[in-house]
């Protein structure tokens, strides 16, 4: 019988690997906007408001070039459409909670956090939505800890180590166990080499049909087994 | 652009991007997903996971590198050897930093 307590220690510890990467991925986001010469407190308020590293990095470049608002706004929110996604696809595990709970951990809700409860989670773990926020948290403190020292080092972190390298090797631990069978291994192959063509897109529209590509995929080849 | 602008365009953006998190999180059991959505929305992590990370690992300064020379390639495919013998985050992590720095000290000797 899962505790509470005990979920949510599992799903910070799960977490461990990536804050490695969050750390810094944080700090460049906390530089990103204080070298354009946003405000410490608004470069802070993006991290606290927002809470998306992709979308803010990509918020500061607009801003930046002075871009129209209404590019900035669409901009950030198609690179977040991905959280759609999450949202649809981890819903069905948080049916049963208060509209207080649902609403903490969807604005938590991160790539990573999502990645480690989405395969963690199972049909009878009744307190397993404390793993969610347990990871959640973890990614949350470090990314606010890393955006906070970013703004207050300034400019002065190394950026040479490759240590963005960190963030897509994380993420490859979550693929294997995400991939059950065969018509999942294509739908994954898929989706990621179509990555690879639409990277140019605008707005990072490329995920999203890249995912879309895989998706369709795998539904084929599930439903021709 | 001043600055209490750039506060509201990251207060939409934030509220907007709340909104997305939130939307099945709050209305599913309000509403009743067709049984083929459910079955894509179970294809997302298999998805979204490669189509994150592939690029990272195929391109090079923009440009699509398939070769030899692409340390971040080689380090990738070792560290994916790791990753799916170990299934260990930090092991992964490690190794395939650790096999990405020699491969670009190898690379800078040329």
């Amino acid at each position: 019988m899962s505790q509470p307590r005990t979920e949510f220690i599992q799903g910070f510890q799960a977490t461990l690997p990536f804050l490695f990467g969050v750390l810094p991925f944080g700090m460049i986001s906390g530089v990103a906007a204080f070298e354009i010469g946003l405000s410490p407190s608004l470069a802070m308020g993006m991290s606290l408001i927002m809470f998306a590293g992709t979308a803010q990095l990509a918020t500061v470049q607009l801003i930046n070039v002075a871009a129209p608002v209404l590019v900035i706004i669409l901009t950030a929110l198609v690179i977040n459409l991905r959280f759609l996604m999450y949202s649809a696809s981890i819903a069905p595990h948080l049916q049963h909670l208060s509209v207080k709970w649902k609403g903490l951990i969807a604005y938590l809700l991160t790539d990573q956090a999502y990645a480690v409860s989405i395969a963690y989670f199972q049909p009878q773990n009744q307190h397993q939505h404390w793993f969610l926020l347990g990871a959640e948290i973890a990614i949350a403190l470090t990314w606010h800890i890393g955006t906070a020292l970013g703004i207050f080092l300034g400019a002065k972190i190394p950026s040479n180590l490759s240590f963005d390298f960190i963030i897509p090797l994380a993420f490859m631990t979550l693929v294997f166990p995400a991939i059950k069978d065969r018509p999942t291994a294509i739908a994954a192959l898929c989706a990621g080499f179509t990555a690879l063509i639409t990277i140019n897109l605008p707005f990072n529209l490329g995920l999203i049909i890249a995912a879309l590509v895989g998706i369709i995929v795998g539904l084929f080849f599930e439903a021709n087994q | 652009m001043t600055h209490t602008y750039l506060w509201l365009i990251v207060i939409i953006i934030g509220i907007l991007t709340f909104a997305l998190r939130f939307s099945f999180i709050f209305l599913l059991g309000k509403i009743q997903l067709p049984l083929l959505m459910q079955r894509a929305l179970r294809l997302v992590p298999a998805t979204v996971i490669p189509a994150l990370i592939f690029p990272a690992f195929f391109y090079q300064n923009d440009t699509l590198k398939v070769s030899l020379g692409n340390e971040r390639l080689l380090a990738g495919i070792f560290a994916a050897l790791i990753a799916w013998r170990t299934q260990n985050a930090l092991l992964t992590i490690v190794f395939g930093m650790i096999a990405l720095w020699i491969l670009q000290a190898i690379n800078l000797k040329d």
